[in-house]
């Protein structure tokens, strides 16, 4: 088993292509089921973590802008750590993930162990 | 009562509340000596009692013989006098005369804090719970190995190596102190609600016996809530789900003693006082920002005391059993849910998804797939049964998936 982390990203930040609050609504339990078919299949690698919503940038004049962020379109909504053989594995597990339905994508990176 | 009855049952409640006040007055190196005096006592009220007859008020008369052997102990013992006895002097505010204390308030001190060194986490689980059975709940060597299908010999031996562990770390009978509480809590918690599990899900016939052991679980967690600085969240949840659980002790095993499932349960013998007293302490669990497994186990419970199926039944514990899982991983639990998201998102997304579990040594496994093929694909169904037959080693869960294959030929 390997572990990997997923992360999720969508367009928060282009009003035409926002879900309707409906869809939000209807989103957490397609979450919520996912993220519970992982943990029943004890591929959770790291205890689920909430994180805040806006956030900050320090970009590299080291000015600071604060989220939602207008200059960079597609933000992170949130990251998980799952354990998986392999890729494959790891992309059939993300294939499942709602943020696809909203319009996002999955970032998966495999963990580097040893040297 | 009968008269036949009264020194068991007496037995069952004085002996571990004497047993505890000695070991909290002499300290854990000297637990031998706390039992002798408290089982010399009951030996005494044997004798005695059979040839001069019960005396008017049983209770005080077996606290009054317990403190004369204490102090004929300490007396006859001079070792004891000179190595114990100064440092329980000591400790008991240096009064000339050892006081044995056997106050309602003092006995409920003594139980708290031998609850603490009994569930101390340097005995594994299965030696806590043997301990526990036999000074906190007063159960003999005998009915614990009854309880566990083994024999005195293995008990014995059990009990007494996690008396010694405990003496060998100098595990001190305390009131736990506030800050100490929030990690000890938690192993207490575990130990109560394994001791509640042997009691509930054994597979021994004694059914006495295991709502015995069930009840005590459900005493010593309702003693937690008793003392203020125990009385948390976790430990209401604990009880409520204790009560959820116990109120379907009579409907879930037949007159034959066989396993009567949760569907074809007769809910006229669901016990309502238990079913409202859990949703009281659930009531009470439900605050602070602490979300444990005891709390979703009693909101899993609690809807399962509701009989009539819902969209909003099944999709409640559904969820909970997500969050359960995201919290900690069991088999069990990934069954179940699996088995909750065929009554909400429907039996095709439920193969799918427990056909990922892959929890190929487990009979239950196998069950919940012939379940959900079940009207949708008969010989797979089948299938599946018999592999759960193969693997089933009990005699009732067996019974069950003859019952299932059965269905299925008809």
């Amino acid at each position: 088993m390997n572990e990997f982390v997923l992360i999720f990203r969508r367009d928060y930040i282009t009003k035409e292509t926002q879900p309707s609050p409906q869809e939000l609504q209807d989103s957490l339990k397609l979450w919520q089921d996912w993220l519970g078919g992982i943990a029943a299949q004890d591929k959770l690698a790291k205890p689920l973590q909430r994180w805040d919503g806006e956030g900050k940038i320090v970009k590299s004049n080291k000015s600071v802008i604060n989220g939602p962020y207008a200059e960079i379109k597609e933000a992170i909504g949130g990251l998980i750590m799952i354990k998986a053989a392999d890729y494959d594995e790891a992309v059939s597990i993300a294939n499942g993930c709602p943020i696809l339905e909203l319009g996002g994508n999955v970032e998966i990176r495999m963990a580097v162990t040893g040297a | 009562m009968e008269e036949s009855q009264l020194l068991p049952n007496l037995f069952r409640t004085e002996y571990r509340k004497i047993v505890s006040v000695l070991c909290y007055l002499f300290g854990i190196e000297n637990i031998e000596i706390a039992e002798d005096i408290t089982s010399d006592t009951f030996l005494a009220a044997t004798e005695l009692w059979s040839v001069k007859g019960i005396p008017e008020n049983p209770t005080a008369w077996l606290y009054t013989v317990a403190k004369n052997k204490t102090k004929n102990y300490l007396k006859r013992d001079t070792l004891f006098e000179q190595k114990i006895a100064v440092e329980v002097k000591h400790n008991a505010n240096k009064s000339e005369e050892i006081e044995i204390d056997l106050s309602n308030k003092n006995i409920f001190d003594s139980q708290l804090a031998m609850i603490f060194t009994v569930c101390d986490p340097i005995n594994s689980a299965e030696a806590q719970i043997a301990l526990a059975l036999n000074i906190l709940c007063g159960f003999g060597i005998q009915e614990i190995a009854d309880g566990f299908l083994t024999n005195k010999e293995v008990i014995y031996k059990r009990i007494n190596r996690a008396k010694e562990k405990l003496k060998e770390a100098n595990v001190k009978i305390e009131q736990p102190s506030n800050s100490e509480i929030n990690n000890r809590l938690e192993n207490v918690l575990t130990t109560l609600y394994l001791l509640f599990s042997e009691g509930y899900y054994s597979t021994s016939q004694n059914t006495i016996l295991r709502k015995d052991v069930c009840a005590e679980a459900m005493r010593l967690t309702f003693l937690l809530i008793e003392n203020p600085s125990t009385n948390l969240p976790p430990v209401n949840a604990l009880l409520s789900l204790m009560c959820f659980h116990s109120s379907r002790f009579d409907a879930r095993t037949n007159s034959d003693g066989e396993t009567v499932l949760y569907q074809n349960q007769d809910e006229t013998l669901w016990n309502q006082e238990l079913i409202e007293k859990g949703t009281y302490f659930l009531g009470k669990a439900s605050t602070g920002n602490t979300l444990t497994k005891y709390h979703l186990e009693a909101g899993i419970a609690y809807w399962h005391t509701q009989k009539e199926d819902s969209a909003q039944k099944w999709e409640n514990i559904l969820q909970l059993y997500n969050q359960l899982l995201i919290l900690e991983y069991s088999p069990i639990a990934a069954l179940n849910r699996t088995f909750a998201l065929a009554k909400t998102n429907g039996k095709q997304t439920a193969i799918i998804e427990a056909e990922k579990l892959q929890l190929t040594d487990n009979h239950f496994y196998y069950s919940l797939l012939g379940n959900l093929y079940t009207d949708i694909d008969n010989k797979k169904a089948l299938e599946h049964f018999e592999k759960a037959l193969q693997l089933a080693s009990s005699v009732s869960d067996k019974n069950i998936i003859k019952q299932n294959i059965g269905i299925l030929k008809i």
